[in-house]
This record gives C-alpha cells, sequence and structure tokens, in this order.
C-alpha cells in the first residue's frame, strides 16, 4: 500500500546525514560493531581529509523494550530488569527504582539500610568512572591503564560478591530495605578494596595527568559550554565538567548525604581532559563519604554472630544431637536473614519478602509467602504518578512511575542520563577530526544499555 | 514554599489556561492546553524562575479514555532546586503537539523517541523519525494495544 504520510515518507529515506552531505566528502562509517563503540551505536561522519563536516549518531542496536517489559512485570518481579540498565553500577540502577516506590509507598527505611545503601552506590560509581577512564585511556593507547584499572574494579567488585552474592546483576537493594546485612568479614574486604582503588587512582594520576600524549588528545577536545550543557540537559559528571555546580546528592539530598562531609569536584573549560579529570577527583569524594560512612554505620541490633559455629562442625556435631548454636552462614544465603530483618527492613510487613524461616517452618509464613508474590497480590502502591532521581555514576538517574492502584506499574519511564549526553556527540566532534571521535566518545561514559533501555 | 508561589504565580500569568494543579507525593504539576506550550515554557525559562533544563519529555498512553495521549514535560531550576512538570492532554484524532526541539537542543532525541515509542507528531520538529526502532518498524510499541509478544520481520539486508 503506498504511503500517503510525509513522515512516513521520510522514514522510507536515507539518514539525514545522506540527505544533508556535500557530493564530494567522504562518507565513513564507524560501528555499531567497532571495538572502540563500547556496546553497539553507529556514528556516520561525512569527512573533508580527516575533518568532520557533519555527522549523525544512530542509537537503538540494545533497545530491549525495558519500559514495555515492566508495564508487564509487577514491581517486585522488575527489580533484576533494572540491573540491567547501567551494568557498570547496577546497585545505583537498584537504587533509583527502590527509592522512586519508596516515595510512592512512603516507607522509612532503618537507619543501617541506609548506610549500606551509601557504602553500596559509591562504590557502584566509583566502578562506574573506573570503567570509563579504563576504556578512555585504552582507546588513546595506554593499555596499562585499562589493566590496572580493572585490578582495583576487582577489589570493589570482591565487596559486591561478599555483600549482595553476586558480581554485576545484583538486585541487591529491595523495596524497604537491602536484601541482606553486611558480612561480618566485611570491614577488612571494604578497607583493602578502598586502598588498592587509592593505590591505583595515584598511579593513573603520575601515569596520565601530564602525559603528553594524552593531554594532546583529550586536551581542548570536544569543548562544551556550560550553556550548551544545559541546554543538552546534561547531569553528573559531564556537566560538572563544564564548571556547573550540580549534583543531587547536594542540592536535593536522599539517604544519608546530608550527614556526609565530601565535596563536588568541578571542571573549567569542559573538553575531555576536564571530564576525565572530574571522574578522578569524584572516585577520591566517593572513597571519602565511604570511610566516613564505615566509620557511623550503626551496629547491628540482632547479635547474630556471637556463639557461632562453622557449618561442617555443625553438621559433624548433628550427628550425635541436635544442634543448638548457630552455624555461620554468609549473610546473603537464603535461610539465615530472620534476625537481621530489623536492620535492614522496614516494619511495613506488606512490602517485603517474608523471611524465609516464616516460609519454610510455619502455615502464616507460607501463606504470606505467596501473598506476596501471587497475581494480584503484593506491592501495591497507591493510584498516582511519582518521579525520583539518585545521582548515578552518569548523572541524574530518573524514575518516574505511573500506578493505577494494581500490582504491575501502568508506565514506567527511565531518565537515563547517557541519553542527553549522547544526544550532544555530533555538536561535540564537529570540526574535530576522526580520531578525536575515540577519546571524545570514551569520555562521556555511553552505557548501551541505559541509552537504548 | 517555592512550589506554592510558582503554582500561584503561573495561574497569574496564563489565567484560564491552566486546567489543573496537583502536588502528588510532593511533585509539582500544572496541566495545560497544547496551544500555549511555547509560551508557558519559554516564561518559565526567564528570570526569575530559571527552569533552563529540561529533564525529561515522555508520554502516558491511557487507552480507553478520552483524551487518550498525555504529554510529560519534566523541567529543572537549578538556582530555585525545584523540578516542575508540565502535562499536556492530547486526543487521539490529533496527535500532534508542537515541538520542544528549537528551545532545548535534548528535546530533538526525545521527541524521536516519543515519536517512536507512541506515534506523537512533533510540529516544527527538524529530523523526526524513529529513534530506537527501525525504519519500517510498524506501529508504536510502547501503546498500550500493541501486544507485549507481537512478533515483527526483521529488517532484510539493503542491496
Amino acid at each position: 500500500m503506498p504511503t500517503t504520510d510525509p513522515i512516513e515518507k521520510i522514514n522510507k529515506m536515507t539518514t539525514r546525514l545522506q540527505r544533508e552531505a556535500s557530493k564530494d566528502s567522504l562518507m565513513l562509517n564507524m560501528g555499531p560493531s567497532h571495538p572502540a563503540m563500547h556496546g553497539t551505536i553507529r556514528i556516520m561522519l561525512e569527512l573533508d581529509g580527516e575533518r568532520i563536516l557533519n555527522s549523525e549518531v544512530e542509537v537503538g542496536y540494545l533497545h530491549r523494550g525495558f519500559e514495555k517489559t515492566c508495564e508487564n512485570k509487577t514491581y517486585f518481579n522488575l527489580l533484576p530488569y533494572t540491573d540491567r540498565m547501567n551494568y557498570v553500577s547496577p546497585l545505583i540502577n537498584n537504587l533509583g527504582y527502590v527509592m522512586t516506590m519508596e516515595k510512592m509507598l512512603g516507607v522509612e527505611v532503618p537507619e543501617k539500610a541506609q548506610y549500606i545503601r551509601v557504602i553500596m552506590s559509591e562504590l557502584s560509581r566509583i566502578s562506574d568512572h573506573l570503567t570509563c577512564i579504563a576504556a578512555m585511556a585504552m582507546e588513546c593507547g595506554a593499555f596499562t591503564i585499562l589493566l590496572y584499572k580493572m585490578k582495583a574494579r576487582e577489589f570493589i567488585w570482591n565487596v559486591f560478591e561478599q555483600t549482595t552474592g553476586a558480581r554485576m546483576t545484583t538486585s541487591y537493594i529491595r523495596i524497604g530495605g537491602v536484601k541482606s546485612d553486611l558480612h561480618p568479614d566485611y570491614e577488612d574486604v571494604l578497607n583493602t578494596a578502598i586502598d588498592e582503588t587509592r593505590k591505583v587512582l595515584k598511579d593513573i594520576s603520575g601515569l596520565l595527568d601530564k602525559n603528553k600524549i594524552f593531554l594532546n588528545r583529550t586536551r581542548d577536545i570536544a569543548v562544551v559550554t556550560p550553556e550548551t550543557a544545559i541546554n543538552y540537559g546534561w547531569t553528573g559528571p559531564c556537566l560538572r565538567s563544564t564548571g556547573v555546580y550540580y549534583d543531587l546528592r547536594k542540592s536535593f539530598p536522599y539517604l544519608i548525604y546530608d550527614q556526609m562531609d565530601f565535596d563536588v569536584p568541578l571542571g573549567e573549560r569542559g573538553d575531555n581532559f576536564d571530564r576525565y579529570m572530574v571522574r578522578m577527583k569524584e572516585m577520591e569524594q566517593s572513597l571519602r563519604i565511604i570511610e566516613q560512612a564505615m566509620k557511623k554505620i550503626p551496629k547491628s541490633a540482632a547479635q547474630t554472630m556471637a556463639n557461632v559455629m562453622e557449618p561442617a562442625e555443625a553438621i559433624k556435631a548433628s550427628r550425635e544431637k541436635k544442634v543448638e548454636k548457630r552455624i555461620k552462614l554468609s549473610p546473603n544465603l537464603e535461610g539465615s536473614e530472620q534476625d537481621k530483618y530489623q536492620d535492614i527492613f522496614t516494619k511495613n510487613k506488606k512490602i517485603i519478602v517474608p523471611p524465609k524461616e516464616d516460609t519454610y517452618s510455619s502455615i502464616e509464613g507460607l501463606i504470606s509467602h505467596f501473598k506476596f508474590f501471587m497475581n494480584e497480590h503484593g506491592i501495591r502502591p497507591p493510584k498516582g504518578e511519582v518521579y525520583f532521581s539518585v545521582e548515578g555514576g552518569n548523572g541524574e538517574l530518573g524514575y518516574y512511575i505511573v500506578s493505577d492502584g494494581t500490582d504491575k506499574p501502568y508506565r514506567l519511564h527511565v531518565r537515563a542520563p547517557c541519553f542527553h549526553v549522547m544526544a550532544a556527540l555530533e555538536e561535540m566532534i564537529h570540526g574535530h577530526y576522526v580520531a578525536d571521535v575515540i577519546p571524545t566518545f570514551g569520555s562521556v561514559n555511553m552505557i548501551g544499555g541505559e541509552l537504548d533501555r | 514554599m517555592e512550589k506554592k508561589k510558582i503554582i500561584d504565580e503561573l495561574k497569574q500569568a496564563f489565567p484560564e489556561k491552566i486546567k489543573d494543579t496537583s502536588s502528588e507525593f510532593g511533585d509539582d504539576a500544572v496541566t495545560i492546553d497544547k496551544d500555549i506550550l511555547l509560551d508557558f515554557v519559554q516564561f518559565l525559562r526567564k528570570k526569575p524562575h530559571e527552569y533552563t533544563m529540561l529533564l525529561d519529555l515522555t508520554c502516558m498512553d491511557y487507552l480507553g479514555k478520552e483524551p487518550r495521549f498525555e504529554m510529560v514535560y519534566l523541567l529543572l531550576s537549578m538556582t530555585g532546586k525545584h523540578r516542575l512538570k508540565i502535562k499536556i492532554p492530547l486526543p487521539e484524532k490529533d496527535a500532534s503537539i508542537q515541538s520542544l526541539a528549537s528551545i532545548w537542543k535534548n528535546a530533538n532525541w526525545l521527541e524521536r523517541e516519543v515519536y517512536d515509542m507512541f506515534g506523537i507528531r512533533f510540529i516544527g520538529h527538524p529530523d523526526l523519525r524513529r529513534l530506537f526502532m527501525y525504519d519500517g518498524f510498524e506501529g508504536y510499541p510502547l501503546r498500550k494495544d500493541y501486544p507485549l509478544r507481537k512478533c515483527q520481520p526483521r529488517i532484510r539486508l539493503r542491496k
């Protein structure tokens, strides 16, 4: 059937770049399968020699219908999908969604859970920035940086693994609290991670800050003015690199960030180097926040770890008689959480998963378990719409949820920070060389899962 | 304090054009007519309000209700530390609205996304094409009447 709609006609035509390009310039295609296009994104370039005259960014290769899927999942079940948005800092994605729901439900979270959330989201921020700078530096030829940063990230992910039971797709922060308490030995692992990250940051600073090759490729390349950045809706490190003071942790404080002492590093010029520098400085501030939180974190109300038995010992002893002592288990194992619920979960029983001890040992527990997971039951927020945002690795990560009173969101929309940054890429690389695309693209930290959703 | 002030001021500046105001869960929202959108955001962008950032732009599909669609604009004032939500109902028969691409540059992509997902037409948009889905994709996936598991043929390679 022939189409008469003018917009449909444009759709049938070629890309904007091809329509606008002059006849004697060279067209070059970068991506979607290109080693420097982290994930999948396509940049089409119109070149005069090596200079970029015009460009077009094509996104959507990683579109998985996140928002549509969420409309068909219950509020509890869609949590794992949020992990897969910004897969380098899944915990902040969890946090954003969960806090939006808590705003809607009007839930207070215990203080200890708030501290755990802050520690986890700051660690995620560091892992996000590490990954960004690692990739950026590697593409400029500094492969050492990548290896160093990955080393530091491993130590951070050890903390994640110990606390959440997973390294990347954590689903740890739950509506009403966090999934499990911190491990009794978490301080050792966390201190190692902090020390190792400090060392790596110092090494990287020494290698890159005054490195002529790196400076030549990043200084005064892709300069963005504060006005342009605001006009594009930039947030996070990219906005701050242009010198605009805007950090959600300061402007709209959530959790316990208002009790923490930290600075917001700003850039001056808004070029690639400033974006690198702001990220480096921010990691140091995140480490500061973690150290303060470690000192201030309240002790567990439950005496859980005194007088415990190793699992192997307990099995041996159980052959003789019933074991009365507690068995030493990792807190993120299911079946050992009941005592800790008071520290890590809200008192509102309707919105949290009942502890497994109850589910397996009493009929009421089993009923409440089914009531939580059954269709049309479980978490049902009041009717209405709500927006809440947290400071993600890339900037303001906002969730916009519309509830119609059932157990599934009527609509869930995500304000992805790097969407707005990527929208500016065409303007940023305009007039530069082909080689400048790579560090520019690296410095904005495009995350495909978050961009395309 | 701030939120009460801004809504009252808007009511004074645009009498009879503001259909509804609300503060659900502490989020301030105003519902306006679609014909004053450009004037409205220009008013908010200026001093003393300085809603200089377009945080987000999206659409709702209330299938079965009239008007069916609702555009949602989220503005941020960094000086006033305040977010304001603008809602504009759109009927299904005339699902079109003025584009904001001339005011905010990120509106270009955001509106392309909404066009892609909901089929809303933006008047004055420089390059209204699909953003995430491929050319030749039929239908608008985030509309409520688009089935969750509908399959469409993969695109054929160009010869």
